[in-house]
């Protein structure tokens, strides 16, 4: 009998390693093929029809000063938005997780309603209610807070969008947190407020930051909502979202594309950005 | 000095405890052991501060701390699932008690440093103050929580279940490491478990509780020995329960001789190895009860279809009329 010597698989050549779970072929492709019809090639399309449109025209139409100022609000109010919603979305998480009430599976169902409602119907309630005349409006105008058709205006339609991502990020974590990490605190000596903040904050915040980046992410991408009650000013209240599609309007394809591919990049950073820190603060943890 | 009066609490409908006393000396190492919904566990939280009894008052060392909060008692907790906190280092956790206190009474960063480098050796955790609780084992992590509720310099130490979810071996030597602890330490500590092999082996004095009450407080040889009630002598070790004609007899597997003549008549039902003992499971003939006996290991194995006669060397008498 010959003695013939197992070769080890070739390492350079299998640049996936050996696992136990099977399908990773299928799933992998599957994966590559969905994402390249429903994300990736709309996405390289607008890159395509963008790049077919050159440089100075495209630098021109990208960064004119009507399409800066409409970045600035769109990012900013987005932002904004998110931040109200890291704070108050928190808090309707917290009172979901922590307390037995009456009612309390319609407040969670309400909760998730913004996902539902057209957002024209929630746009054009908020003006309704904002509005000057307004049942909100007419306590606000006299003190001389004017919320529709201004940034404050866009910002609460944004924050009424965006609830739902951080109520929903962040209340399975704090559920899983547990009593018994608070009651630890408490018996080490911590005050309510210690407690908070150096034990419950720090270990929701990867959760929070998700909620968030969705929050933030679904604000800037906002159309519906915002057209109603944010009055349409060009360089004042006109969102990008809107610059797009009165660019559309006017047949300006290609300037469509290239504030859409400005939005895009600016987006995938801040996103990238919020993920690397992320994965940087679960590698801490090393769980 | 640890003093419980007359401590009662429900939840709703459900009375966790009826009217407990319970007098723990300077020092002393406790165990609270029943099975679960015997009120152990609530009685643990309301003497931390975790939780307010309806009625009665809870003393250390002749203050009245009924109504202090947890954070006011200076008790160490060790909780059953460690309770760690997970986005901290082994360091920072063992240290948190030390860092929250308030600014005039909080030692310097290189005393927190120091007393925190002092305690994870003295639950033999050196060099891993750098970690995470997520990298450590159970039983490491378990030391992290014991090592973190000794940094307040409690006056008492409570830990509920502290073992219950290591692995058997793990278990085994953190029990006799939190033993030797404890005589090294002199720390009045009180533990909860379910587990009687774990309150005799560790205690110094052992409350039996069930359904909310104390059935008997007393030395582990006096519990084993001489239980108070039925329920202990059940819970407490492995009994043989039969009908007399003045009541309940138990009487322990290990103290039963075999006989030749004079005995009550056993059927051999099925036979293992217990060690340096033969344990025998079958049925009284007359009573038509199932006995468990040990029989030396020196004598051939008993085999299932044998008759053995038996007859307990000691046993005890339960009336249920006079209980």
């Amino acid at each position: 009998m010959s003695t013939t010597t197992l070769s080890p698989p070739r390492a350079a050549r299998r640049w996936r390693k050996p696992s136990v779970l099977p399908g990773f072929g299928l799933t992998f492709g599957f994966t590559l093929g969905w994402l390249s019809l429903i994300v990736l090639i709309p996405i390289a399309a607008i890159f395509l029809k963008a790049a077919g449109m050159g440089w100075s025209h495209f630098l021109e139409v990208g960064f004119s000063s009507r399409a800066l100022s409409a970045y600035r609000l769109s990012f900013g109010t987005a932002a904004a938005a998110g931040l109200v919603n890291a704070v108050f979305g928190l808090l309707v998480a917290w009172v979901l997780v922590r307390y037995v009430f009456p009612g309390k599976a319609i407040i969670s169902a309400l909760v998730d309603l913004p996902f539902a409602l057209p957002t024209a119907v929630a746009g054009i309630a908020l003006t309704a209610l904002y509005a000057p005349n307004g049942w909100v409006g007419q306590f606000l105008d006299p003190l001389g807070i004017k919320v529709a058709f201004t940034p404050l205006g866009i910002t609460i339609a944004l924050v009424f969008i965006g609830l739902p991502f951080v109520v929903r990020s962040v209340e399975p974590v704090l559920a899983d947190l547990g009593k018994d990490v608070e009651e630890a605190a408490a018996t080490l000596g911590a005050t309510r407020s210690q407690t908070f903040l150096r034990v419950i904050f720090p270990a929701i915040a990867p959760a929070l930051l998700t909620g968030f980046a969705m929050a933030f992410a679904r604000g800037v991408g906002e159309y519906g909502s915002v057209i109603f009650i944010s009055g349409n000013m060009p360089g004042k209240t006109e969102i990008a979202p809107l610059l797009i599609v009165t660019q559309l309007e006017q047949y300006a394809y290609e300037g469509a594309t290239a504030i859409a591919v400005v939005m895009m990049l600016v987006s995938f950073t801040i996103l990238l950005g919020i993920n690397a820190v992320q994965a940087a603060g679960r590698k801490r943890m090393g769980a | 000095m640890i003093k419980v009066q007359n401590i009662t609490k429900r939840f709703g409908d459900y009375a966790a405890l009826h009217g407990i006393d319970l007098e723990i000396e300077d020092g002393e190492f406790i165990a609270l052991l029943g099975p679960s919904g015997s009120g152990k566990t609530t009685l643990l939280r309301i003497i931390a501060g975790l939780e307010f009894q309806d009625s009665g008052e809870v003393f250390f060392n002749g203050d009245d701390v009924s109504t202090k909060k947890v954070a006011d008692r200076q008790v160490g907790f060790v909780f059953q699932q460690y309770a760690l906190f997970r986005h901290m280092t082994v360091a920072e956790n063992v240290a948190f008690g030390l860092t929250v206190k308030k600014r005039r009474d909080r030692p310097s960063k290189a005393a927190i440093k120091e007393r925190a480098e002092e305690l994870l050796r003295l639950v033999q955790l050196e060099g891993l103050g750098q970690r995470y609780p997520g990298q450590l084992s159970g039983g490491q992590r378990q030391r992290v929580a014991l090592a973190r509720a000794l940094a307040i310099e409690p006056k008492l130490l409570l830990l509920d279940e502290p073992f219950g979810a290591l692995d058997a071996k793990v278990r085994k030597d953190l029990r006799r490491w939190l033993r030797d602890l404890h005589k090294q330490m002199g720390l009045t500590s009180i533990f909860v478990t379910h587990d009687q092999e774990e309150a005799l082996e560790l205690a110094d004095r052992v409350v039996v509780m069930d359904h909310g009450k104390i059935e008997q407080i007393g030395t582990p040889e006096e519990i084993y020995m001489n239980p108070a009630t039925p329920f202990v002598s059940h819970f407490v070790g492995e009994t043989n329960r039969i009908a007399g004609n003045d009541g309940e007899i138990h009487f322990r597997p290990h103290d039963v001789d075999v006989v030749t003549e004079g005995g009550e008549a056993v059927l051999v039902d099925n036979v293992f190895r217990k060690g340096g003992w033969w344990r025998v499971e079958g049925v009284l003939a007359e009573a038509g009860l199932v006995v468990e006996f040990d029989v030396d290991a020196g004598f051939p194995q008993p085999s299932p279809g044998d008759t053995i006669l038996i007859r307990p060397r000691r046993s005890r008498l339960f009336n249920p009329e006079k209980d």
